[in-house]
């Protein structure tokens, strides 16, 4: 259990690496695909976020990590491994270290994820006890985490039920214990969903405190490109169970390289004074993973649709600046 | 911190029923309990030839037997037996059945029909008949008879506690407890356990009531604990061909029976009514 660690740790060291991961189920030896080969690599102390409507996978990549699948759903191929270990070749017994230990998870519905049978306190150290701490030392650590996520008065909280908290407390309270066991890895999957703007603002602020603090490696799943816009270093842009742009934060807002980041961009409001332009919203909807077909499957609604795009699915592209794409046509022929 | 909620046996006083069934069933485990420690008014098997069939008066309450015994020492007796059976086997019924109920609830598909198709196979056979038949092959003693009656409800606690694991299974805690690396005997006996006590503690009352009655119909049949025993189904039985001449000879035991069985009956209709939130906030009001 280490405290307030002086400084990041080292970057550069890759962390989770997923290679070529499918998620589906198996029906009488007929694959169906849902998240159709992501791969992703995040170093130690990086924020990376991921992006993408609802529907397109990014929260099955996550918890393919973990191997968290729900119900029917399972890695149907691909590499995940942590810290050079592959998780998918692990023991259930040997991924419980992992889970929480390593890999912590922050998600969308603080309300039902805490137990509102037990006592914040005893909620926190069964989180620290679970991974190896002493009673003594898991008390002192559960009183520190709570006051290190900013809660007002955690003597009081930690006497309390969930019940008697407010959405965002206890959203505090899940990110203490995401933190309570130095996890190098936080996954927050769209954390703030839930929760007001006001307080979806101190939530950012918050893990960004932390992540900076500690050093520990974020992945942000969200569906708000405005919150990956201030918090992470990388974006992933998810369509249709594909990764179908990678590009740093800033590149990625100034010159997307697919249509549909930059179909995006173009429904999100701008504060901005200035140029009161019309929000753009893009036509139809998501395709059905179960019909899917050859092609791109964003040509039905992307107005740069080519020939190409009904035949062959593009992969990732090299766009410059280590932005990548899976669009066959090239930005300078559609932008501007 | 606000604890505007009633405590929880505070809850159950306030509930009629509740309050009947601890009435009831104070009456009835007291009455017991003074025949475990010996404090019964009379030597519950003292024969005596001069007080044969004595209708009820101030020093024998309930009257006497053909063989001039206290009917009410026997009844105390007889219940502190039934007691013990009925316990035994709802002890034996709750925890089989709530343990097979979470594993069939929580576990995957095979283990769960696996213990569901068992259960069903337990329910479709009654329960005084499977009974029946363990104790003969058993032999009738308390042990056995309670054996014999607990099997017979292992079903309905296996039913009632999978149905709520079932869907807390998949409740956020739960997860979340899975992402932080919580093994799943943990999540288990620490996270959905508690959430279905309450049921547990319900469907435990309930069939305590019809353990004692279960008990009885098994003594009545001759298959309860062997004389000199007291039993309450053996009391019923000897007298039924006394009651035109000794009413009350019949009387005492079924009473006993009766008010046992209605004083569980009750207060599991009170322990539900504390433990359901809706009819808790009814309560408040």
């Amino acid at each position: 259990m280490t405290g307030a660690v002086a400084g990041p740790r080292a970057r550069g060291e890759a962390l989770l690496e997923m290679r070529s991961v499918r998620v589906g189920f198996r029906e009488r030896r007929h694959e169906h695909e849902i998240v159709r080969g992501v791969d992703l690599l995040v170093r130690a102390g990086e924020k990376l976020g991921i992006v993408g409507e609802s529907g397109s996978g990014k929260t099955l990549t996550v918890l393919s990590v973990l191997r968290l699948l729900p119900g029917r759903l399972q890695l149907l191929s691909g590499r995940v491994s942590f810290a050079g270990q592959d998780l998918t070749q692990l023991h259930e017994k040997q991924l419980r270290q992992v889970r929480g230990a390593q890999v912590a998870m922050v998600y969308q519905d603080p309300m039902t994820s805490l137990n509102p049978l037990l006592r914040i306190r005893s909620q926190v150290v069964e989180t620290l006890r679970a991974h190896g701490a002493g009673r003594d030392e898991a008390h002192l650590r559960c009183r520190e985490v709570l006051y290190q996520v900013g809660l007002p008065d955690p003597e009081r909280v930690e006497r309390s039920f969930p019940h008697e908290l407010s959405g965002g407390m206890q959203q505090r309270v899940m990110i203490a214990i995401a933190l309570s066991v130095s996890p190098r890895l936080l996954i927050a999957d769209e954390p703030t969903t839930a929760l007001d703007v006001t307080v979806q603002q101190q939530i950012l602020e918050l893990v960004e405190g932390l992540q900076e603090r500690t050093g520990m490696a974020v992945v942000w799943v969200t569906h708000d490109l405005g919150v990956v816009a201030r918090t992470v270093d990388e974006v992933a842009v998810m369509y249709a169970g594909r990764v179908v742009e990678l590009a740093p934060t800033r590149r990625l807002f100034a010159r997307p390289s697919h249509p549909y980041t930059a179909a995006l961009l173009g429904a999100l409001p701008s504060a901005g004074a200035g140029h009161r332009r019309p929000l753009t919203q893009i036509g139809g909807t998501p395709p059905d993973p179960a019909r899917l077909g050859s092609g791109c499957p964003f040509r039905a609604r992307c107005r740069h649709a080519v020939a190409r795009c009904e035949e062959d699915e593009p992969g990732l592209v090299d766009r410059g600046e280590s932005s990548f794409a899976a669009c066959w046509r090239a930005p300078e022929e559609w932008a501007g | 911190m606000t604890r505007r909620r009633p405590g929880f046996l505070t809850g159950l006083w306030l509930n009629p029923a509740g309050r009947a069934g601890c009435v009831l069933v104070g009456l009835v485990v007291v009455g017991g309990l003074l025949a475990a420690v010996g404090a019964t008014p009379y030597n519950a098997q003292l024969q005596n030839p001069l007080t044969t069939l004595k209708g009820p008066s101030l020093g024998h309450p309930f009257g006497t037997d053909q063989f001039g015994r206290d009917l009410l020492s026997l009844v105390l007796e007889g219940l502190w037996v039934s007691l013990k059976i009925a316990f035994l086997a709802v002890a034996i019924a709750g925890v089989a059945g709530t343990l097979a109920g979470i594993i069939a609830g929580y576990l995957g598909r095979w283990t769960s029909a696996l213990i569901m198709r068992v259960t069903d196979m337990l329910f479709a056979i009654p329960a005084i008949l499977l009974a029946l038949a363990i104790v003969t092959a058993l032999g009738p003693g308390a042990l056995d008879s309670a054996l014999a009656i607990g099997v017979g409800y292992v079903p309905i606690f296996v039913r009632v506690v999978r149905g709520p694991v079932l869907s807390l299974r998949t409740a956020g805690y739960v997860q979340a407890g899975r992402v932080l690396g919580f093994s799943s005997t943990r999540l288990l006996f620490r996270h959905i356990l508690p959430n279905v006590a309450g049921t547990v503690a319900v469907q435990a009352s309930l069939a305590l009531a019809w353990s004692v009655l279960a008990e009885a119909s098994l003594s009545f049949l001759g298959l309860g604990p062997p004389p000199p025993t007291a039993s309450l189904g053996e009391m019923v039985s000897q007298s039924s061909s006394l009651a035109s001449q000794a009413w009350w000879t019949l009387a005492a035991p079924s009473v006993a029976i009766v008010v046992a069985v209605i004083g569980f009956n009750f207060l599991g209709d009170g322990l539900r009514d504390v433990f359901d939130p809706r009819s808790r906030t009814a309560l408040a009001a």
